[in-house]
């Protein structure tokens, strides 16, 4: 995994147009961001209370949880709790079979995309189309998202346009309108068709057993009311008390993830259909997932983690991201928010490199609508990489920082090496640095040798 | 007001016209400035590694060495390190080194805040002819909170004439080990900001981390550029209405 980000992100550095696309992409929306918040008259306090929320939530996970359970199966909805991917892919399967699903379509969802549903399901038969056009994309050209809200975001418009041409069958056309005709002709004959459709959840309400999912192509609404059957798999995560908090969420979520005042669509699902004339699924699985988060419950500083609500602003943000895209992350979550819940996800031994796939700039805290401090839990991860001796840097990193600590600490011995590094001219090999820059050179007096030569001032503390 | 300057291992020894400036400017402006010879780095390369416990070896020294200074306020000419001895407190689990360190960290101030924030000075008559640009450093920025102090007193500066880059605020790649770990992806973050740089039309950027210096500066010389990298205490020390300081 070290070596494969580093490998990686040269790849995609390489790429003109992987940057040219990120570069259009993430300014778009990082300006659209701003410019949607200013319709926020209390931005600041809509954060906090935000993270006052999720704070509250993460403490007392279990009791919410279980209240969401309690009411969303009073609703009609049958839900399913899994401990872990396999689990969870085991339990949609198990639906589709037994609901004798042949045609199953899909809307976006990042946790399905964690526990590779897709492919999971293949092995059963099952092939779920994706009917988000981003994702839509990314299955056509058998690649993997490489944003959280924008899942085609490293691809441009010739490269789509070449896609369709050779996939759907059309003319080559670079022209928005009949690129989205052309998917929503292929889609529209899918959802037909579809006798069970798979959704993410954005937020579940304790309080009322509702779920919410948000979203701008109608697709997930067709996704969860056309079939028979609309499973939902959620993270234990997306639980929030009471509706009234989706107020402020509302606010959050969209502005932050695609500079919009509001999604198209927002689907507020509880339960099933309540009478045979009213439209909808006859039955709604909702499938709650774990998979490494209960982790992070442990401290308070990796319990923040937990509230992400996937906007992707850090992803526009991060200055790395925006030069390497996500794919270099090697991750279904990339970015800021990635490097910290991949390692905690997955584990630290598969994922050492992302910790440090940071210049610890801080853009990621700034924009994030939760206020998740995530240059601080970088820095934790990197603690344990170095405690855990699970990083690529060796015995040769950890004999570099114990010299470093002992010369520190003798002024003299650190004033003699590199009095003698400055006359002998001997360096330590920096081509890391040189290749592309210039090193100044240390200083001909340093400070502390003209402090002593003409600055001292016998009266200063 | 008695002054302890925290010269910063990369001042002392890559940039020490910065630290020079930031006594000469201190003491024109009346506080007595002290510098104790046993400080040397805060331990950030160590901390921001993983390596917890040499960054911890580190921060005991210096907050043993900065209370035996007496001093009202520590100022340093970085926003980076400042950031570091305010992270200090984080390190420690018992209450004691916990105490210590707030302490430390309430009484340490980055150079530019300190003037505009505690001494209340904004027109330090500094002179020097030239456009200027204004590079924020991340931690100055972000985690002290430092955006319109330096803009304030560079404002100041007569003959000197201050633009803004549109990504002034965006990172230019440092971040300590961070350039050297994936340089390439240093120097590709690097490039937008040097090429802003280029296309801003100034004679020199202006900064308040060596670190940031090193890699804007190490950039442009590379690149041919004849815009030079200065620290914003050699500005703000310079006397000259023409030509300007001498980065070295």
């Amino acid at each position: 995994m070290a070596a494969s980000f580093d490998r990686d992100a040269r790849t995609a550095l390489a790429d003109g147009q992987l940057r040219g696309a990120l570069r259009q992409a993430t300014d778009l929306f990082a300006e659209r961001r701003r410019a949607a918040l200013a319709t926020v008259p209390d931005w600041e306090g809509a954060r906090d209370r935000a993270r006052a929320i999720k704070d509250e939530t993460l403490l007392h996970l279990d009791r919410y949880l279980e209240q969401f359970t309690t009411n969303a199966e009073r609703a009609g909805a049958r839900v399913h709790w899994a401990r872990d991917a396999a689990e969870a892919c085991e339990i949609i399967g198990r639906i589709a079979e037994q609901r004798g699903a042949r045609s199953v379509v899909k809307s976006k969802s990042m946790a399905s995309e964690e526990i590779h549903l897709n492919e999971r399901l293949a092995r059963r038969g099952i092939e779920p189309v994706e009917t988000d056009l981003g994702e839509y994309i990314v299955q056509l050209a058998g690649e993997t998202p490489s944003h959280i809200v924008v899942p085609a975001i490293h691809k441009t418009k010739a490269q789509i346009a070449a896609l369709f041409a050779e996939k759907l069958g059309i003319e080559l056309s670079d022209d928005v309108a009949t690129l989205a005709a052309a998917a929503r002709q292929a889609l529209r004959r899918r959802f037909a068709e579809a006798d069970l459709g798979i959704s993410g959840v954005n937020f579940a309400v304790a309080e009322t057993g509702t779920i919410l999912i948000l979203e701008n192509e109608g697709n997930a609404r067709l996704t969860t009311s056309l079939p028979r059957t609309h499973v939902a798999l959620m993270g234990i995560e997306k639980v929030i008390p009471r509706f009234a908090d989706l107020e402020v969420f509302l606010q959050l979520l969209p502005r932050s993830g695609t500079g919009q005042v509001l999604t198209a669509y927002q689907s507020l699902i509880t339960g099933t259909k309540r009478r045979p004339e009213d439209e909808g699924p006859e039955q709604l699985d909702i499938v709650v997932m774990d998979n490494g988060r209960s982790r992070m419950l442990a401290s308070a500083l990796t319990r923040q983690s937990l509230a992400c609500i996937r906007c992707g602003a850090c992803l526009n943000a991060c200055p790395v991201y925006r030069q390497i895209g996500g794919h270099a992350y090697g991750s279904v979550y990339p970015g800021p928010i990635g490097a910290i819940v991949t390692p905690q996800l997955f584990g630290l031994a598969q994922s050492s490199a992302l910790p440090y796939a940071s210049s610890l700039c801080g853009a990621c805290r700034d924009v994030c609508p939760v206020k998740i401090d995530i240059p601080a839990v970088l820095l934790h991860l990197r603690a344990q990489v170095v405690e855990r001796r699970a990083g690529s840097g060796g015995a040769l990193e950890r004999l570099a920082f114990s010299a470093y600590a002992a010369v520190m600490a003798r002024p003299r011995l650190f004033e003699c090496l590199v009095r003698g590094v400055r006359t002998l001219g001997i360096l330590p090999p920096l081509r890391a640095w040189t290749k592309w820059r210039d090193l100044r050179p240390l200083a001909p007096h340093s400070f502390r040798e003209q402090w002593r030569a003409r600055l001292r001032d016998p009266a200063a503390p | 007001m008695r002054v302890s300057l925290f010269v910063t291992c990369l001042a002392d020894q890559f940039w020490p016209a910065a630290a020079v400036s930031a006594v000469e400017l201190l003491r024109g402006l009346g506080c007595t400035v002290g510098f104790d010879e046993r400080q040397t780095c805060c331990g950030q390369p160590a901390f921001n590694t993983g390596y917890r416990r040499e960054a911890r070896s580190l921060a005991r020294r210096l907050i043993e060495i900065f209370e035996s200074s007496g001093a009202d306020a520590i100022v340093s000419p970085s926003g980076s390190c400042t950031a570091m001895l305010h992270h200090y407190e984080q390190l420690f689990e018992d209450e004691d080194w916990r105490t210590r360190a707030r302490q430390l960290a309430q009484r340490t101030h980055e150079l530019s805040a300190f003037l505009v924030n505690c001494l209340g000075v904004e027109d330090v008559g500094a002179a020097f002819s030239g456009r200027l640009t204004w590079h924020d450093a991340c931690h100055g920025l972000r985690d002290l909170g430092i955006r319109n102090e330096p803009r304030r007193l560079l404002r100041h500066v007569k003959g000197a004439e201050l633009v803004e880059l549109p990504n002034a605020e965006t990172c230019c790649g440092f971040g300590g080990t961070f350039a050297v770990k994936y340089p390439e992806v240093s120097v590709a973050m690097l490039d937008e900001k040097v090429d802003a740089i280029e296309r801003a039309g100034v004679d020199a950027v202006v900064s308040g981390d060596a670190g940031c210096l090193m890699q804007i500066g190490g950039r442009l010389s590379r690149r041919g550029s004849s815009v030079r990298a200065l620290h914003l205490a050699e500005v703000l020390a310079s006397r000259e209405a023409r030509g300007g300081p001498h980065g070295r």
